[in-house]
């Protein structure tokens, strides 16, 4: 008795050193750049004082802020595309097709190497002469989103009790009724999720980007990329660092509704 | 109905798309007298920090142009911007002579009407000698320069004056070594040392060179064309094969680092700026290229950026002790310009490209 | 009455219908992902352009150069480096799963979202940290240094291994979290069942864990090769453009040497690799859960 106890203290003791172990490899890299960040001089070593300037080089108009504008709009429009033709294409394959066919090339571009299908959209450009810009970005990002959004969609409609459905039609109510009624708001939770999903992935999305953009439309990754590839650069902490907080924010500001909602049945 | 508006829409694409090839291989090269050119924005694409800082304000202020200024990393990149779709948006781009003779043999660049950039006459003459370009048709020339041996002189025990110094590194210098990235740059020290023209295009030679540059990355710390000075004055290389300018700035931060040219001889870079044909801003565009070549605008560049310019008024109008503190500036541009150019290798671009993978892969 | 509601809509609704939903979508995917796939398959079989693209003459010899030494090294080299990180990961995501058990539900929940907040600061910067950190005047060395373990700095940059631990940090939220979903199901009384029975510690994950979670270690296996495997940013930035993957020449195909259908021939024999892998994959994840029921 009292060995298996001692055994599963020492357990214990183990299992969060190998926690904290975890999580200093995965926070340290990122606590070193923003205390770079504040470092009034370039050297990453040695502490030159306190500084904001970085910041405010960063945050003026220059190569970071454009990527920043062109990311979010390559974002916002790829996820609006991605929504309503991901959304269209699950609900089509739900109950149109039949067989594990359909679903697995609805879901495939979503595993198709970005590298392969970023090159591709190139070659086609180049192919039909047309100029590449935001919208081949645009484009390219919604191929795969739709992808994602589409996989969401599949797994919730699978798990979705069809009874309700099945009784809207039968009190007579019309199939687009029914859809807009009953269906969808169903669907709701995970069509956030996959437009979620979708925006988060086009926001960091580097290689497709790379590919199919024209100079004129870099997005944020490609500047950064640019930016680093000619050494230090402390304007990078400086945006990393507030990258970093918002998302602490944004993932905060879930848990405050995702996790009462998950624990409420819980005493 | 449905019908019917994805006809309109394919035919709309379709008209877009004729009317796309149409913007691209038109247009005459005439330049309009009449034209307003504080009405067009010119795009140019450049390596960053390769221009003065307030240059996009100080030739508004001039010309009543906006110009707005993109950046490649590398010649290929560049390349790849302006080529890789019908109208890429850039009036002009920056890129080395190699490459600028390519964009001409494929009728991507405008021919240049040197009536309207009476500054040429301030470049030496044997600028217009060159093979990639002559009579600087198509490109305005905007700075030139060699590459050599960048070097730590406290680290290494003895002065570099042979690539063999980089190809097979004394001991103290092994893992502390550079070569460039840019790929016919990797090429040129094994070419030079031994022997051959670094547009070599006998494969038996290039197998050689490319033997020799394996040995030679096993024993470097990177491949790099940008950032070598900053490991050079960290300490991380202590021998790096480098741009003249580049070696230039990090002297100028740190005096330990100096520039040394090899005795086996290097190249001649030449970097132009070439007006493509698909620009609408073609009068802004010759109104930029002109006042580049003011003496004041290239002297800024020799002073800030330490590179040499083919601008003869310019290089003649800097004082003595600025050659004198950096040897790797050369006011004699004639001895410069003897010295053996990068060319475009046609197909053999192949071979090139095979034994680079293959010094990369190790 | 009753049976026309059995089938949701008439017929010709159920038409109209289907191709309202599956057309557009298919029309976009087919233009946007089967048309650009098609043309790096078919430009494989043509001659390069000389200024990228390709002239519309057939050959096989872009597979033929495929032939040559270095190419099968690149691969060989890549398949071993992802493999590795791979593996890493799976260790690694192992142990802290494993780890996560002893927390509380809720305690499990923050720890993986702990997990998940690191991924989703730019995977570039991400990458570019360790520049800061592993650089020979970067600040692991400045550490060592200052307190005198070192006295001259440790080269980790631009080296193999540098790669490996990059990689395998920016992607090892993608293995643990599969991992951690599968491991959520499993039901502990099994494995004490085991323990009280005398087994070895090793011994029941062995046979109790290890089955039960090898789907979800093989989701997070392909998530974590995947990307390793056609990554060039990493290799450039970390490797110092000395570590070479099959990304990085893909990528020179296409931006440097501009010879396209060489860099298709190489992004069709990663997509063959893959697809292999993938059906490996749901191959084992069959025959465990076949195995098990």
């Amino acid at each position: 008795m009292s060995a298996v106890s001692a055994g599963r203290v020492r357990g214990r003791i183990l299992s969060r050193i190998a926690l904290a172990l975890l999580y200093v490899f995965l926070y340290v890299p990122i606590i070193v750049v923003i205390a770079m960040s504040f470092n009034s001089g370039r050297s990453v070593l040695r502490w030159e004082g306190f500084s904001l300037d970085w910041y405010v080089k960063a945050f003026s108009p220059g190569p970071l802020m454009s990527g920043l504008q062109v990311t979010l709009i390559v974002a916002f429009a790829s996820t609006a595309i991605a929504v309503v033709l991901g959304t269209m294409l699950a609900i089509g394959v739900y109950r149109y097709t039949r067989g594990p066919l359909a679903r697995s090339l609805a879901t495939l571009p979503a595993f198709i190497p970005d590298i392969l299908l970023g090159i591709g959209i190139l070659s086609m450009f180049g192919v039909v002469k047309f100029a590449i810009g935001m919208h081949s970005v645009i484009l390219a990002h919604a191929s795969f989103e739709i992808a994602i959004v589409a996989a969401v969609l599949l797994a919730r409609l699978g798990s979705m009790d069809r009874s309700l459905e099945e009784a809207s039609t039968n009190l007579g109510a019309s199939g687009a009724m029914t859809f807009l009624r009953v269906v969808l708001p169903q669907l709701a939770p995970a069509i956030v999720a996959g437009a979620a999903l979708g925006f988060t992935l086009s926001l960091d999305e580097f290689l497709m980007a790379f590919f199919t953009t024209s100079t004129n439309s870099q997005t944020l990754p490609i500047q950064i990329y640019s930016m680093v590839r000619f050494g230090v650069t402390p304007e990078v902490n400086a945006l990393a660092a507030v990258m970093f907080v918002v998302s602490l924010g944004a993932v905060l500001l879930a848990q405050r509704i995702i996790m009462p909602l998950m624990f409420r049945r819980k005493p | 109905m449905r019908r019917s508006g994805i006809v309109r829409l394919s035919a709309a694409t379709a008209v877009a798309a004729l009317a796309l090839t149409a913007c691209s291989s038109g247009g005459s090269d005439e330049l309009d007298p009449n034209a307003d050119i504080s009405e067009q924005t010119l795009t140019i694409s450049t390596w960053p920090e390769y221009y003065s800082p307030t240059l996009a304000k100080d030739f508004e202020a001039a010309t009543g142009v906006k110009l707005n200024i993109v950046h490649h990393a590398t010649n290929e990149e560049g390349f790849a911007k302006v080529t890789s779709s019908a109208d890429s948006g850039i009036d002009i781009v920056f890129l080395a002579g190699n490459f600028i003779s390519v964009l001409v043999e494929e009728d991507l660049a405008a021919e240049i009407d040197q009536s309207a950039v009476p500054n040429l006459e301030n470049l030496y003459p044997e600028v217009r000698e060159f093979a990639f370009d002559p009579d600087l048709k198509h490109n305005v020339p905007y700075a030139w320069g060699t590459t050599g041996l960048c070097y730590r002189e406290d680290l290494v025990s003895e002065t570099p004056d042979s690539w063999a110094d980089l190809l097979e590194p004394a001991p103290e210098a092994v893992g502390k070594t550079t070569l460039m990235d840019d790929m016919r740059w990797t090429f040129i020290p094994a070419q030079r040392f031994l022997g051959y023209s670094i547009n070599t295009t006998d494969e038996s030679e290039l197998d050689e060179v490319g033997t020799m540059l394996k040995s030679a990355a096993k024993q470097s710390l990177a491949f790099d064309n940008t950032t070598y000075g900053e490991k050079l004055i960290a300490g991380e290389a202590v021998l790096s094969h480098g741009h003249d300018g580049w070696c230039n700035m990090a002297a100028s931060e740190d005096p330990r680092v100096s520039f040394a040219m090899p005795k086996e001889g290097s190249d001649l870079w030449v970097d132009g700026m070439v007006l493509l044909k698909s620009s609408k801003n073609r009068e802004a565009a010759h109104a930029f290229m002109n006042y580049i070549l003011e003496t004041e605008n290239q002297t800024w560049l020799v002073e800030n950026l330490l590179y040499n310019v083919p601008n003869r008024a310019a290089m003649e109008s800097l004082p003595d002790e600025l050659f004198e503190k950096y040897p790797a500036l050369i006011r004699d541009g004639a001895s410069l310009a003897k010295m053996e150019q990068i060319e475009d290798v046609g197909d053999a671009i192949d071979i090139y490209n095979r034994i680079n993978t293959e010094i990369r892969a190790g | 009455m009753s049976k026309s509601t059995r089938s949701y809509r008439p017929r010709p609704a159920r038409a109209i219908g289907a191709t309202l939903t599956l057309g557009l979508p298919g029309l976009f995917l087919l233009l946007f992902v089967a048309v650009p796939l098609g043309i790096v398959l078919v430009s494989a079989f043509f001659k390069r352009g000389r200024i990228g693209g390709f002239k519309p003459e057939f050959t096989l010899g872009n597979f033929a150069e495929l032939a040559r030494p270095v190419y099968a090294q690149v691969l060989g080299s890549s398949l071993l480096m992802s493999v590795t990180v791979t593996l890493i990961c799976m260790v690694i995501a192992y142990a802290a799963v494993w780890a996560m058990r002893t927390l509380t539900p809720r305690g499990r929940i923050v720890a993986l979202v702990a997990v998940l907040i690191p991924f989703w600061t730019s995977f570039l910067i991400r990458a570019y940290a360790w520049m800061l950190l592993l650089g020979d005047a970067g600040t692991i060395n400045g550490a060592l240094q200052m307190f005198g373990v070192i006295e001259t700095p440790l080269r980790m940059l631009y080296s193999p291994e540098a790669v490996i631990l990059v990689l395998v940090y920016l992607y090892l939220p993608l293995m643990i979290l599969p991992l951690a979903a599968s491991a959520e199901g499993l039901d502990h009384s099994l494995g004490d069942a085991a323990r009280n029975l005398g087994a070895s510690p090793w011994r029941s994950f062995r046979t109790v864990d290890l089955p039960l979670t090898l789907p979800g270690a093989l989701t997070g296996a392909v998530l974590v090769f995947v990307p390793s495997m056609s990554n060039f940013v990493v290799p450039d930035l970390i490797g110092g453009g000395r570590v070479l993957l099959i990304g990085n020449v893909i990528q020179d195909q296409f931006l440097v040497a501009r010879n396209w259908p060489l860099g298709s021939v190489l992004a069709l024999v990663l997509l063959l690799l893959l697809v292999l892998l993938l059906m490996a994959q749901s191959m084992v994840i069959k025959r465990i859960q076949g195995g098990g029921k």
